[in-house]
């Protein structure tokens, strides 16, 4: 955990309210797929958490969608604008269980942080599936990068307007993998919960005071006893979770 | 060079910044931040006799200037304290901290005040008898003289260290609550809680905290809490814990010149986790800029 100041580089709409930011500065405290960052933005109390989507030894990528005050604001900030940000919170995915074929999932705004995770896994040559899941086809972003990592990608779209129409889940009933890692919203979660083969992990969310596990803002109970999901989480694995 | 030390019934500390309740966890989190040797104190956790799990979320929503938290006194019961935090803080933290205690009934409140009046790392006991989050106990505790007063008398009876009562500011008259702990033996008090408060969702047009209401904290409070604590500071002579709405060194004068001996700092750790050390740093230049040189001084000074 890490309180620094970084200089926004860039801030794009890449599909339909959903922006990509880059930032640069320490990445230092970011040790794993599935962090978050927690951001401070002008006149708004509370900070923002954030996935990472990717990073490097001086820039961090997330990508959000607007959907409320500070996100909002955070869509109108200018490139060389600068930025307080907490890094290196939250506990991560756990990427030695993965096994030789893992599946990732993700659905609309869930899908960021599985990029770098994608990445992990590649890199230690796994053979990747990415299935991703949106609401139609202006908000699709990201299929092409994870086929460059060299995953297999499958997009489905809740309308249909792009790919075929369906829900992820109607991809991977048909699918073989030997673990899974997913982030989304909570119906998503519950229709894998019903369908996955195999062990995995979940990354939930909740509205968080500090991000760092003082304040037990977002706490929540699993089989293993209370967790903070900013702190022990926020990824869970499949046996823990109480749904 | 400039004095910050303040007496804290009788026991000596460096500085008057003490993180709040409820904002500081057992200090392991911050002590992953900065050495948190450098605060006069902390006051930890709120603890009760048995584990709680707390409330339902969302706990917690954003407000102009501040927030609303309804966490409901979640903590993992006061023997795992003593048996697990208390030894990992010491790894950590070599002053004496602020036990902070909350119950639902009065056996509740005396058995926990008394199980952590037993541990040498324990400087003080900080009696809540204002949390707007539980129903049953807490604020209920805290809303009335004859109530304060009974809590205050037999958390004192078992007890060795000095006990400061927290009190909420959600009352008609928080000078007469005041006075009646100080009556009861009180050692000092501390306040302000958090006020009661609401945010409703604009798209779901439903209440943001899943308890519907919180207690909201913040830089919004201040004023609020600062004239609160200017007026009991006339009614009693036990010293005041000044909390609400502290973001800076000359917050710290302010809370101070009001009347509090030291302050607490809440709700600003959790956006700003360097808060504390912050001001500690800035506070000697900012007495300079004021000119005063011992800090105990200025307790009052703007009666």
């Amino acid at each position: 955990m890490k309180q620094g100041i970084y200089k926004i580089t860039e801030n794009v709409e890449i599909a339909r309210s959903i922006f990509k930011m880059v930032v640069t500065g320490d990445t230092s405290e970011i040790k794993k797929p599935g962090q978050f960052i927690n951001i401070k933005i002008d006149d708004l109390f509370l900070r923002r958490p954030i996935s990472v989507c990717d990073y490097d030894e001086k820039s961090i990528t997330i990508i959000y969608k607007v959907v409320g005050e500070g996100t909002e604001k955070m869509s109108g900030l200018k490139r060389g604008e600068l930025l307080d940000i907490l890094t290196g919170l939250g506990n991560g995915y756990d990427v030695s269980k993965s096994g030789k074929y893992p599946l990732l999932i993700g659905g609309g705004v869930g899908v960021p942080p599985l990029y770098r995770l994608c990445k992990v896994l590649i890199s230690e040559v796994k053979n990747v599936q990415v299935v991703l899941g949106f609401n139609t086809k202006g908000e699709v972003f990201y299929e092409e990068e994870f086929k460059s990592l060299g995953a297999k990608v499958y997009v489905r779209t809740v309308d249909g307007s792009y790919e075929k129409r369906g829900f992820v889940t109607d991809v991977i009933k048909d699918l073989n993998y030997t673990y899974f890692y997913t982030c989304g919203p909570m119906p998503m979660f519950k229709a894998i919960e019903r369908i996955a083969k195999t062990s995995g992990q979940y990354s939930f969310e909740e509205r968080m005071g500090c991000g760092f596990g003082a304040c037990m803002g977002c706490s929540c109970k699993t089989k293993l006893g209370n967790k903070r999901i900013c702190r022990e989480g926020p990824i869970l694995e499949r046996e823990e979770i109480i749904w | 060079m400039v004095d910050t030390k303040v007496n804290l019934s009788g026991i000596i500390i460096d500085n008057p910044i003490i993180p709040a309740s409820g904002t500081f966890g057992y200090g392991h989190e911050f002590a992953g931040f900065y050495d948190i040797n450098c605060l006069g104190t902390f006051s930890f956790k709120g603890t009760t006799k048995e584990e709680r799990f707390g409330n339902p979320t969302p706990r917690i929503a954003e407000c102009t200037q501040g927030m609303i938290n309804s966490v409901g006194l979640q903590n993992p019961g006061v023997e795992s304290v003593i048996n697990e935090e208390l030894p990992r803080l010491k790894k950590y933290f070599s002053k004496p901290v602020i036990a902070n205690v909350s119950g639902f009934s009065l056996e509740e409140y005396i058995y926990t005040c008394q199980r952590l009046d037993e541990q040498d790392q324990i400087g003080w006991l900080e009696v809540n008898i204002s949390c707007p989050n539980v129903h049953g106990g807490g604020m209920s505790f805290g809303i009335s003289p004859q109530s304060a007063f009974k809590v205050t008398k037999e958390v004192k009876k078992v007890t060795t260290k000095p006990v400061y009562i927290k009190l909420s500011p959600n009352v008609t008259d928080i000078v007469s609550i005041a006075r009646a702990c100080e009556d009861a033996g009180a050692d000092g008090i501390s306040m302000i809680n958090t006020f009661m408060g609401m945010s409703i969702d604009l798209k779901t047009k439903k209440p943001v905290i899943a308890n519907k209401i919180g207690g909201f904290s913040g830089r919004a409070i201040k004023p609020m809490a600062l004239q609160m604590v200017y007026r009991v500071y006339e009614a009693v002579k036990i010293p005041i814990l000044g909390i609400g709405g502290i973001a800076d060194a000359g917050d710290v004068l302010e809370m101070m010149l009001a009347g509090a001996t030291a302050v607490q700092i809440g709700s600003q750790n959790l956006v700003d986790p360097y808060v504390c050390k912050n001001i500690i740093e800035d506070l000697p230049c900012v007495m300079r800029k004021y000119k005063i040189d011992r800090l105990e001084d200025i307790i009052g000074g703007a009666h």
